[in-house]
């Protein structure tokens, strides 16, 4: 919503400029440095260097005691997607990383094998060779046939792009995690089934020794034992101990380390396994029991076997699959979580970062960003308001916000600083006492997503450059450590003093280094390819300045601020926040604006200081100018409007209507289906949606939606009123005959539909009975039945009863029946000659657009002053006076648009007292307002 | 194909030239409606018939389902559901506690179609006590406080104290039963039985004996139709209108005729007889459904129109004559000089009584009485009456805003100075009206108060 990142991606080459008009330069600070591996004239989204994959996947490997590593499955599963990369080879170079995986023995001390719980590893290793990048996980299963009992595997997610596992590395780290403790759950109840056969097959070879042993001993009465008596005794007491030996796996088996499972969202059977475990444990020596008690094995019968006492040789078994290792049930859901990642992860970095940064500030726009969010957010909602209540109480404390939002800092910054870089770097020296500690401190609130990320990247030079050489261990990290780390960051960051987070920074700034090593290296060196030596060094500097130059980022905050809110045609709205910030000051002047400014600042505050990874921090800025609007944002917006950009280069939809000139010339280009080519422009059907859980035909839906707004912007010249009907809350009823146009249009304009909470939009998309009063209520956009029969007469007159609540369009007439619309807001949401072409990108600018309106209805409706008598004595049309020319003078807006905003605000209202989100509906609201008919 | 768009919300059915010349229409433009937001409330499965007003902010509903529900009139929040009755309810009223009481607990009575009726606790939502020992439905309920008694009206007159005992009722009065009760002063009531008007008197218990009782005191026979509505107006009279239109005023101390209205709300009967059968084809057009009034006027609903009868001049001061589409319901006076009205056309109207001082002085072009409903005359006969008409109506009502929610007939609605209006209708609906900028003030205070409470609003030191 925030983001479109196709702006990320542009690109300053000249080629792609093919456009008649004139296009002025494009500012320095939209520019994104050329691609390091396009020297030759290749275009960034072609298949990156020497990778012979066409596309990320992840392999599971195993190192086999017989054939040594070898490669497992891969997903997706399908030969295209690895295409001449060489699966084996691969497997040898990730299996031969070594870890910490410790086999089970006999340890000096104990008698017994003893099986170690260990930790999985993560490893980031980069294969140059292959131009491969993966993030490795190492885990270890048990099988008792194996030898030592484990058996080691790993899953890797492969990629072209080393930086993108190496800035997703949490991310992944997490989501493989959690495909591992399926796994091993699942390996741990089949290890505990086969050892409880296993013990049978003893048990009952035990009993058939025993009788063989009283058998020989009361045939051979000479008093001296035979050799065979002899062996036969030997085997009885070898079978003895391996009884008590497997007995004791049993136990250490089942009494697996409970706490690993809390906080992992395993199945709750698991859950409940673990907690009945202690009191079995005793119980397992005897195996007859256990059999009847043991909750992990509901199998038939087992018939025992004799065991041989000399067993088969080594390389003669078939070692178990991993399917049978695992149980099949945990072995699916690994599947699909696997599957789940690799979803996750499609797509370029830049666009994953993208929908990170989007959705990290779509949290914090928690009071609006109901309105015109997607339902695909509401679990992310969920979520996020359950950590809210928790947030007042943490940084709350008066004296602190009284500390360090002091008001005449503000106006400091407003007034004199000229340059948003300048402005902004001097509001950090403010708040945290020096430049130096931002680099700090910012790497360190990298509480949630890309946490260390810093540290990586240096990592990530050192592997490369002191070695040189093809296979790179980046960067490893302890999972317990890092998970906790981030979790108890997110809870602590918050209230602690700079003082406090810069020794935070510090110290863990330590630890990550001390985690990564290099491991091991390879001495192939002559098989680096000369271009990858030239160019990697540039990739290097180029993620540098990414990551350092905080001139750089800055300029990022302000266009992208600036393409939301300064359009030359808006006049005042350009202003308008720095007037809304005035406005507070002014207030002040009255002396009881304190209230007002105070608790905008510490707000914003308080969100700066959440959770911020590196490259977000920006972006964090830009959040501010969405939500407060008040202070942060003013430097930037003032800046540029100073520069005064022209509009077309500010529109993204002009940016993308050239790229996908670009784009088609891409695909020609590519004669594979060039994946990352399609991951660019957003648009095509398999755009990947790691931003969505729901997965591309959530895209699919937008993008979809998106082309038939556009369709019906441009072919309905009154398409500015039905919207402006939608926006203010009258509903708009769409009359026709075929029930496929009708849905059509309805799931189109459903984009400019506020919702009333977080559940679900207030879209009926077909109905065929007469409507209600109560509809109107429920819903804000409805698709009519048109029926050519004396039925529709009633429909009809229900309609014409009702027309003062509800706006209609005609299909079949193509007509509109609705208020007349003044303002100016609609026709920049939707303007027939816009240029943006794709549905998805019209989509993106809807979402935009109407994000700074949310940004203007929550200044309103939280702008004390406007609301609430200045004294008791003040009457209430001096109030409403004050909000009228609010909304005119500060928020710009004119004639009807006012009528928008304040339905917003009233949406605002009500979501923000409702106890329980979702219960009731809001009342209907309505205007006396003449209607005029339209036509084509 | 776009009449119904273009047109407005007139009903296109029956008489539709007729009324469209006949009846006032307000655009979509409605300035003066304060009424900008709705909320349908949705309990009943049937035609929900009664409103009564508990408190400041709480109202019942009653209807045909048998059902009573209480509800917020500022949340539209159900509060409670009453399930006693197993037929239509015929009359609910609220029983005052007692001053002396302790527990102010609000109850209420309600009558049904089932013979019972049951004493409610609106606060804890439980039966207190029913009463089934009916002969017939009791059409009508009547609280006298001074006396601490209630009355109930079926076909007898029945005589209670406040713990529901029995005592006294007269003999069978009727087979169509009372259909209105008041109080009226010196321990009387006066109860409408068809034409009649029955007046008696309550013996309350003094020295000699224990025993209450009730006498029928006088009749009075000056209707010529059933009586539809009876009001108290002041301590000095009260007011009966029929099904033919008779409006009388009664002294309430010696029950004798001060005033009488015939035919004032069709003023030419005589002119053609055939003409206004046609137009008034229905008789119920000419009843009078419902009487209210203030200090100076009676405000009576006949038929489809409405008139102000002024206690002073003895005249209709102003009139609407087709003020809806259908019956008139009911009505109300607002302290500002309006006027609500809702009819079987499914429409409430607000109007507002106006002086129509420069309205004499000038010569009136015809199309303005076209316009408010006196058009209905023949050419040949119309000058005449209509100078007549002129001079006798002082005022105007003017339609200021309709209200359009419900599908069906509007019952009855009621007033809440500061919550607004609630309408009921037989599409089994309530709805809550409300100013929309007042409630959107509300709720400003409540977000900031709610800030407050979490503390997000940073108050100035």
């Amino acid at each position: 919503m925030i983001s479109a990142p196709d702006v990320v991606a542009f690109t300053k080459e000249d080629e792609y400029e093919e456009e008649p008009y004139n296009e002025p330069a494009l500012p320095e600070e939209y520019s994104v440095p050329l691609f390091p591996f396009t020297s030759q004239g290749a275009n960034p989204w072609s298949k990156l260097s020497g990778a012979k994959f066409s596309r990320d996947f992840i392999l599971i490997s195993e190192f086999s005691e017989q054939v040594g590593p070898q490669p497992l499955l891969t997903i997706p599963n399908d030969t295209k997607v690895f295409g001449t990369f060489d699966l084996n080879y691969f497997s040898l170079r990730i299996m031969s990383v070594d870890y910490q995986a410790s086999f089970v023995g006999h340890p000096p001390g104990s008698a017994y094998p003893k099986l170690n719980f260990v930790e999985d590893s993560k490893v980031v290793l980069g294969d140059s060779k292959e131009g491969a990048f993966a993030y490795v996980h190492h885990l270890t299963l048990y099988d008792l046939e194996a030898r030592g009992f484990v058996r080691p595997f790993c899953m890797a997610y492969i990629s072209a792009d080393q930086h993108k596992i190496m800035q997703q590395f949490q991310e992944l780290s997490a989501e493989f995690s959690k495909a591992s403790e399926y796994l091993k759950t699942g390996n741990r109840k089949a290890f505990a089934v086969e050892l409880e056969k296993k013990l049978k097959d003893l048990d009952y070879t035990r009993t058939v020794l025993h009788t063989e042993t009283e058998i020989q001993k009361k045939a051979n009465d000479k008093g001296f034992y035979s050799s065979q008596a002899i062996e036969k005794a030997n085997e009885l007491a070898s079978v003895e101990k391996s009884i008590i030996e497997h007995q004791d796996l049993l136990k250490q088996i089942r009494s697996y380390p409970h706490r690993k499972l809390k906080g992992s969202d395993l199945c709750s059977g698991e859950m409940e396994h673990a907690q009945d475990q202690p009191d079995q444990a005793p119980t397992t020596s005897n195996p007859d029991e256990c059999a009847d008690t043991d909750l992990y094995t509901c199998r038939p019968a087992y018939t025992p076997k004799l065991i041989k006492a000399k067993s088969a040789k080594c390389f003669d078994k078939k070692l178990k699959t991993l399917e049978e290792l695992c149980d099949t049930e945990y072995f699916t859901k690994t599947l699909a979580q696997l599957s789940h990642i690799e979803h996750m992860f499609r797509g370029d970095l830049c666009y994953l970062l993208t929908s990170q940064i989007d959705r990290a500030l779509l949290k914090q726009q928690h009071i609006t960003n109901f309105l015109f969010e997607d339902f695909a957010d509401d679990d992310r909602m969920v979520e996020k308001q359950e950590s809210i209540p928790s947030k007042p109480s943490q940084d709350r404390p008066p004296s602190r916000s009284l500390e360090e939002c002091p008001i005449p800092q503000v106006l400091i910054s407003v007034g004199s600083y000229k340059s948003s870089v300048e402005s902004v770097l001097i509001k950090m020296e403010q708040e945290f006492g020096g430049e130096d500690c931002k680099e700090v401190e910012v790497a360190e609130m990298s509480s949630f997503d890309l946490h260390g990320n810093l540290d990586y990247l240096d990592m990530d030079m050192k592997g490369s450059v002191s070695s040189g050489e093809s296979i790179e261990v980046l960067g490893t990290e302890k999972p317990t450590s890092a998970l906790s780390k981030s979790d108890s960051q997110a809870s602590l960051v918050v209230p602690l003093s700079p003082q406090v987070i810069r020794s935070k920074a510090v110290s863990h700034r330590t630890i990550s280094e001390d985690s990564i090593e290099v491991l091991s290296t390879c001495p192939s060196e002559a098989l680096i390819p000369d271009d990858f030596k030239a160019s990697y060094p540039s990739a290097i500097n180029e993620e540098e300045s990414y990551a350092d130059d905080n001139e750089g980022a800055i300029h990022f905050q302000a266009s992208i601020s600036l393409s939301k809110l300064g359009e030359p045609e808006e006049g005042s709205l350009e202003n308008t926040l720095s007037q809304a910030d005035s406005c507070c000051i002014g207030k002040e002047s009255d002396s009881l604006l304190v209230p007002l400014t105070t608790p905008i600042h510490t707000l914003s505050d308080e969100d700066g200081v959440v959770s911020i990874p590196p490259q977000h921090y920006r972006q964090k800025d830009q959040g501010f100018c969405v939500d407060f609007a008040v202070e942060n944002a003013n430097p930037s917006s003032r800046d540029n409007s100073s520069e005064g950009f022209p509009a077309y280069e500010l529109d993204p939809g002009q940016l993308l209507a050239s790229r996908d000139i670009s784009k088609i010339s891409l695909d020609n280009y590519s004669d594979t289906t060039s994946y990352v080519s399609s991951v660019a422009s957003t648009s095509l059907d398999r755009t990947p949606s790691s931003a969505h859980p729901t997965g591309p035909s959530f895209e699919r839906h937008k993008k979809r939606a998106g082309q038939n707004a556009l369709k019906f912007i441009r072919q309905y010249p009154f398409a500015h009123p039905a919207i402006y009907s939608l926006l203010s809350g009258r509903t708009l009823v769409v009359l026709g005959e075929d029930e496929a146009i009708v849905r059509k249009l309805v799931t189109a304009l459903s984009i400019f539909v506020p919702n009333y909470s977080c559940y679900a939009k207030p879209v009926k998309h077909w109905v065929s009975s007469p409507l209600h009063i109560t509809d109107f209520q429920k819903w804000k956009l409805i698709g009519l039945q048109r029926v050519a029969s004396p039925a529709s007469a009633s429909t009809l007159h229900v309609l014409s009863r009702y027309s003062r609540y509800t706006s209609i369009l005609d299909l079949d007439n193509k007509t509109l029946r609705c208020p007349l619309y003044r303002g100016t807001l609609v026709p920049r949401l939707a303007d027939h000659r816009t240029q943006i072409k794709r549905g998805s990108t019209y989509y993106l600018h809807v979402q935009s657009m109407l994000t700074q309106l949310c940004s203007k209805a929550f200044l309103y409706t939280f702008c004390h002053h406007l609301h609430l008598p200045a004294h008791n004595k003040e009457i209430e049309e001096l109030v409403a006076s004050r909000q009228a020319s609010f909304l005119k003078l500060n928020l710009g807006l004119v004639n009807e648009d006012v009528k928008v905003v304040q339905y917003l605000a009233e949406l605002l209202k009500l979501h923000y007292m409702q106890e329980s989100p979702g219960t009731s509906q809001p009342m209907l609201r309505f205007d006396y307002v003449p209607s005029f008919l339209y036509k084509i | 194909m776009l009449r119904w768009l273009i047109g407005g919300s007139r009903e296109p059915q029956g008489l539709a030239e007729y009324k469209k010349s006949a009846l006032q229409t307000i655009g979509e433009e409605q300035t003066q409606n304060p009424y900008t937001e709705l909320l349908v409330l949705k309990a009943h499965h049937d035609i929900v018939r009664f409103l009564v007003r508990l408190d400041d902010c709480r109202f019942a509903s009653a209807g045909d389902d048998g059902l009573v529900v209480v509800w917020n009139a500022q949340t539209g929040e159900k509060l409670l559901e009453l399930n006693g009755h197993t037929q239509k309810i015929t009359a609910i009223i609220t029983f005052p506690s007692l001053e002396a009481c302790e527990e102010k607990n609000q109850l209420i009575l309600t009558a049904s179609a089932d013979r019972t009726v049951i004493l409610w606790n609106c606060d804890t939502g439980r039966q207190v006590q029913k009463v089934s020992c009916f002969q017939s439905t009791v059409k009508c309920l009547t609280v006298l406080q001074r006396l601490d008694v209630w009355l109930s009206g079926g076909n007898d007159l029945c005589v209670w104290n406040r713990k529901l005992d029995l005592l006294c009722k007269t003999s069978h009065l009727s087979d169509t039963g009372i259909s209105a009760l008041i109080e009226i002063p010196k321990n009387c009531v006066v109860a409408a039985v068809g034409k009649e008007l029955i007046i008696f008197r309550l013996v309350a218990p003094i020295e000699g004996s224990l025993e209450w009782d009730i006498l029928e005191v006088k009749r009075l026979l000056d209707h010529q139709d059933n009586i539809l509505s009876l009001a108290n107006i002041n301590d000095l009279s009260f007011v009966t209108g029929s099904h033919v239109g008779e409006l009388i005023i009664w002294d309430t101390l010696d029950w004798t005729m001060q005033a009488c209205e015939h035919n004032f709300w069709d003023p030419f009967p005589q002119l053609d007889t055939q003409q206004e059968i046609k137009l008034c084809q229905k008789p119920n057009d000419i009843s009078i459904h419902h009487l209210t009034w203030d200090e100076e006027n009676v405000f009576v609903a006949v038929g489809r129109g409405l008139y102000v009868y002024n206690l002073q001049m003895k005249r209709v001061i102003a009139c609407q004559k087709t003020a809806h589409d259908s019956r008139v319901l009911h009505i109300a006076k607002l302290p500002n000089r309006q006027l609500i009205s809702c009819s079987e056309d499914g429409s409430v109207r607000i109007w507002e009584l106006r002086e129509k001082q420069q309205m004499a002085a000038e010569p009136v072009p015809t199309g303005f009485f076209n316009m408010w409903g006196f058009g209905r005359v023949n050419k040949q006969a119309s000058q005449p009456v209509k100078k007549q008409q002129e001079n006798a109506t002082s005022c105007l009502l003017e339609l200021i805003g309709d209200l359009i929610g419900h599908s069906s007939s509007v019952e009855m609605f009621l007033y809440f100075e500061d919550h607004g209006l609630v309408t009921c209708s037989a599409d089994h609906l309530i709805i809550l009206w409300k100013n929309g900028d007042r409630e959107s003030g509300l709720r400003s205070l409540k977000l900031f108060q709610k800030l407050e409470e979490n503390g997000d609003l940073y108050l100035a030191a």
